[in-house]
């Protein structure tokens, strides 16, 4: 039943949204995303989808067309990296606020400045707190998956909040790769019809959308998105089921590789992942324990489930691709940390910064932070939580 | 069919509705509700509003007061945002989704700030696609929502609060952008300047024209704002009619290029009829200021001047296409 | 009637603050901002319409005759703008 291919990350990315073939598309070329626009436009100048495709001006513009469109009672979507996710921050916000499920790739880069047009997720980190349920994907056949499940994610009556699928630009953006793809009316089936409740267009129910909102209700709204946020981790679960049923590809909150009996482990996202799979393999065959926790959902954060399936290793490394420039760590190592002190788990844990600005991530770089990890186990200490790799010094 | 305001006014509905909270003797609600009152028996509106001052007055949870559907988004992007939503008009009409005879005009309104300033590239972007909607800009001439601060609208030598007329600097010391030029030159079907006169004629029958020609059309509509501007509340139409017959603010269209100057005074009233009853002007009749308001006046008699030769010119080449 | 207001607990909110009842705020009197107000001299007034048209409140209602009647001051503001625009004197501005 399944197609199997050879395509880019961006590629796969453009058709899972030829698939989805949704209303409206408005976008703004950025690298590395540039070609997902490029090839969804001749989609559209050839007929194979009947989007409407708004070739805007900027990032902001794509992000209000979106909402615009969302708003009026289709489906929208975009993409885009980096500076352009900066411009449509504001955006990004109103999005998630006025409750629509728009769904938008985001092939990670580093945000300005200075300049540099390559992986990390400091574009990402820069929305985690907005709203957007946030997905991450190790390779092109999880943004493809990703991107399927998202609008049913989304758009879901508990959940009405927009989705980002999130892949590492370049390394997966860029790189073709074997990938299985669904066919045509299975996806249209998968993901079905947009019905929403309210919307612009409807002449029988006018309605206003995106008030004044002041101090009496404001905090309620917010609440109903914070509350729509944490309901999200259910759907995900349910769609992330029915998935893998029509598929036999599963996926839950995070991946669990060899975790179960580890006694070291990783905490990470994207395409660090695979490369970390191939040293967890080759310690494993040195008698090692070691272990890996891939985050796929990232917002909604899975504090309580990543705290249990962590809560028997002996000491943990988490890897933000993001430095945060607060003085005390990257922000993934803050929601584990966290996670696990309110989950009442306390294991020695080590952050490393790496990969910044698109820095190769090596094996050899991540059995460096394994053998920290043995360190910490042996010695029983960390003396110094906040670290680099990659860095030169 | 002739004009007829009292037809119009008994019997279309109004769609921006009493029960905002827009100041006393605002100019804005008298255009906007003329102007959605040129929708036709049976349309549908989608209204896309710039945050400003008609924003946060007509859309305070639980409440709005528009007898349509409308959408807020943010300062800068009142025109991508309906853009978008014309985009999806289309793609669900195409999708068959939306019946045949059922019709959606998208009408924008954002205030100086929002068009001339935060909001001109999207503005720019919405009406270089060729979408099918309306921007109406009420230009009011200063950042009124958040305190009368000076914008590009404002006028040379206006007091205003980033541009208040000290002991050295006088008042804002730039003229005006030419927003409506702007527009012009974007090779859009419909451009108008228009403003609120007697039976208001002239501002329903562009606004008329400009949500029913097909693509992207644009209005710029004067909006006097008695605090802003410091007039008694009570006199808007006398200061709309002295902005025209000063020539001011002209009024004209440009429809697919071909200038229309739509009211000439019959006698042009010289500037200081205009700026005398304002107290953002009050510097300006200072003695020893005189050479403020001749400027005023050379700027506004160029402006006409250069508008009339428009106009010549395109009767011109009307003449010589047929 | 709208049902929500300050006391309402989040559950009953509309998500996103969207709002499902177009022109509600005729529901929402402005009448009590004014200070000055405005009397409707009938027998003076020629139904020239130029007032219809100026009111920022639309509280002149005009019936399907094309006259218009006495002042709707749940929404008036007295800012006076229709005083001033009649030539007939037909509107004249008492303080409240």
């Amino acid at each position: 039943m399944s197609i199997r291919e050879r395509l880019s990350g961006n590629e796969a990315s453009a058709i899972a949204m030829k698939q989805i073939n949704p209303d409206v598309v408005a976008a703004f070329p950025i690298t590395p995303s540039t070609e997902i626009p490029q090839y969804f436009s001749t989609f559209v100048s050839n007929g194979v989808v009947d989007t409407e495709f708004v070739a805007v001006e900027s990032e902001h513009s794509a992000m209000s067309a979106c909402i615009g469109a969302e708003a009026a009672g289709s489906r929208a979507m975009t993409a885009t990296s980096s500076n352009g996710l900066a411009l449509m921050w504001e955006m990004i916000q109103i999005a998630s606020s006025l409750r629509l499920p728009i769904v938008m790739p985001l092939v990670n880069r580093a945000i300005s400045g200075p300049l540099n047009i390559h992986c990390d997720h400091s574009d990402a980190m820069a929305i985690r707190d907005s709203g957007w349920i946030m997905l991450f994907s190790e390779n092109n056949q999880e943004a493809y998956d990703n991107l399927l499940m998202a609008h049913r994610i989304g758009e879901h009556k508990d959940v009405m909040l927009p989705v980002t699928v999130c892949q590492d630009g370049f390394i997966t953006s860029h790189s073709i790769e074997n990938i299985e793809l669904l066919e045509d009316d299975v996806v249209k089936n998968f993901v079905g019809e947009y019905k929403p409740e309210h919307y612009l267009l409807n002449s029988k129910e006018p309605i206003s959308v995106g008030p004044m909102d002041l101090q009496a209700y404001l905090f309620e709204h917010k609440y109903q998105e914070a509350n729509a946020m944490r309901n999200a981790k259910n759907v995900i679960l349910e769609v992330s089921k029915e998935f893998e049923k029509l598929t036999g590809r599963s996926y839950s909150l995070f991946e669990e590789y060899k975790l179960d009996d580890a006694q070291i482990a990783i905490v990470c996202m994207n395409s660090t992942a695979g490369t970390t799979k191939v040293v967890v393999d080759e310690l494993r065959n040195k008698g090692i324990k070691a272990g890996l926790l891939k985050i796929r959902v990232y917002r909604p954060f899975p504090a309580e489930e990543i705290s249990k399936a962590l809560s028997n290793v002996k000491a943990l490394a988490v890897l933000d691709r993001a430095d945060s420039l607060n003085a005390c760590g990257g922000a993934l190592f803050t929601d584990v940390t966290s996670g696990m002190f309110v989950n009442n788990i306390y294991i020695p844990t080590v952050n490393y910064i790496y990969g910044i600005g698109g820095r190769d991530t090596t094996a050899k770089d991540i059995e460096g932070v394994y053998n920290d990890l043995i360190e910490i186990v042996e010695t029983g200490k960390v003396d110094n939580p906040y670290r680099y790799f990659g860095l030169k010094s | 069919m002739a004009y007829n305001l009292k037809e119009i006014v008994a019997n279309k509905p109004p769609v921006f509705v009493s029960g905002h909270r827009m100041c006393a003797g605002c100019g804005a609600p008298v255009v906007a509700r003329m102007i959605m009152r040129a929708l036709k028996e049976g349309d549908h509106a989608v209204v896309s509003n710039a945050t400003g001052c008609m924003e946060v007055s007509t859309c305070i949870y639980p409440y709005n007061s528009w007898d349509c559907s409308y959408i807020h988004t943010a300062f800068e992007c009142a025109a991508a945002t309906c853009s978008g939503a014309e985009a999806a008009y289309k793609a669900l009409k195409r999708k068959g989704k939306i019946k045949e005879d059922e019709h959606t005009k998208f009408i924008t309104f954002g205030g100086d700030g929002g068009t001339y300033d935060i909001g001109l590239q999207s503005l720019s972007g919405a009406m270089e696609r060729g979408h099918d909607m309306t921007y109406v800009c009420y230009d009011n001439g200063a950042y009124m929502n958040t305190g009368i601060q000076r914008s590009s609208a404002t006028p040379h030598f206006a007091d205003t609060t980033t541009s208040p007329a000290g002991e050295v600097i006088p008042g804002k010391m730039q003229v005006r952008k030419d927003l409506t030029e702007i527009l012009v030159s974007h090779h859009i079907p419909y451009v108008a300047q228009t403003a609120a006169l007697m039976n208001f004629k002239d501002l329903y029958e562009k606004a008329e024209k400009a949500i029913y020609t097909e693509g992207p059309t644009f209005l710029n509509v004067l909006a006097p704002c008695p605090r802003g501007w410091g007039y008694p509340t009570d006199e808007l139409m006398k200061i709309n009619k002295l902005a025209v017959d000063t020539c001011y603010w002209p009024l004209y269209e440009v429809v697919n290029g071909k200038y229309k100057i739509t009211y000439k005074p019959a006698k042009k009233l010289p500037i200081e009829e205009f700026l005398r009853p304002q107290r953002r002007f009050k510097h300006m009749f200072k003695s020893g200021n005189e050479w403020m308001i001749e400027e005023f006046q050379k700027e506004v008699d160029n402006r006409w001047e250069e508008l009339l030769a428009l106009e010549a010119m395109s009767e011109k080449n009307l003449v010589n296409n047929e | 009637m709208i049902k929500i207001n300050k006391e309402s607990p989040w559950q009953d909110l509309t998500p996103g603050g969207t709002m499902y009842d177009a022109g509600n705020s005729l529901e929402f009197k402005t009448g009590d901002w004014r200070s000055v107000k405005p009397i409707y001299i009938e027998e003076k007034c020629k139904q020239c319409g130029l007032c219809f048209p100026v009111c920022p409140e639309n509280a002149i209602p005009v019936n399907k005759e094309q006259k218009r009647e006495d002042f709707n001051y749940d929404y008036c503001k007295g800012c006076g703008i229709c005083a001033n625009v009649c030539p007939f004197n037909a509107i004249e501005m008492k303080e409240e």
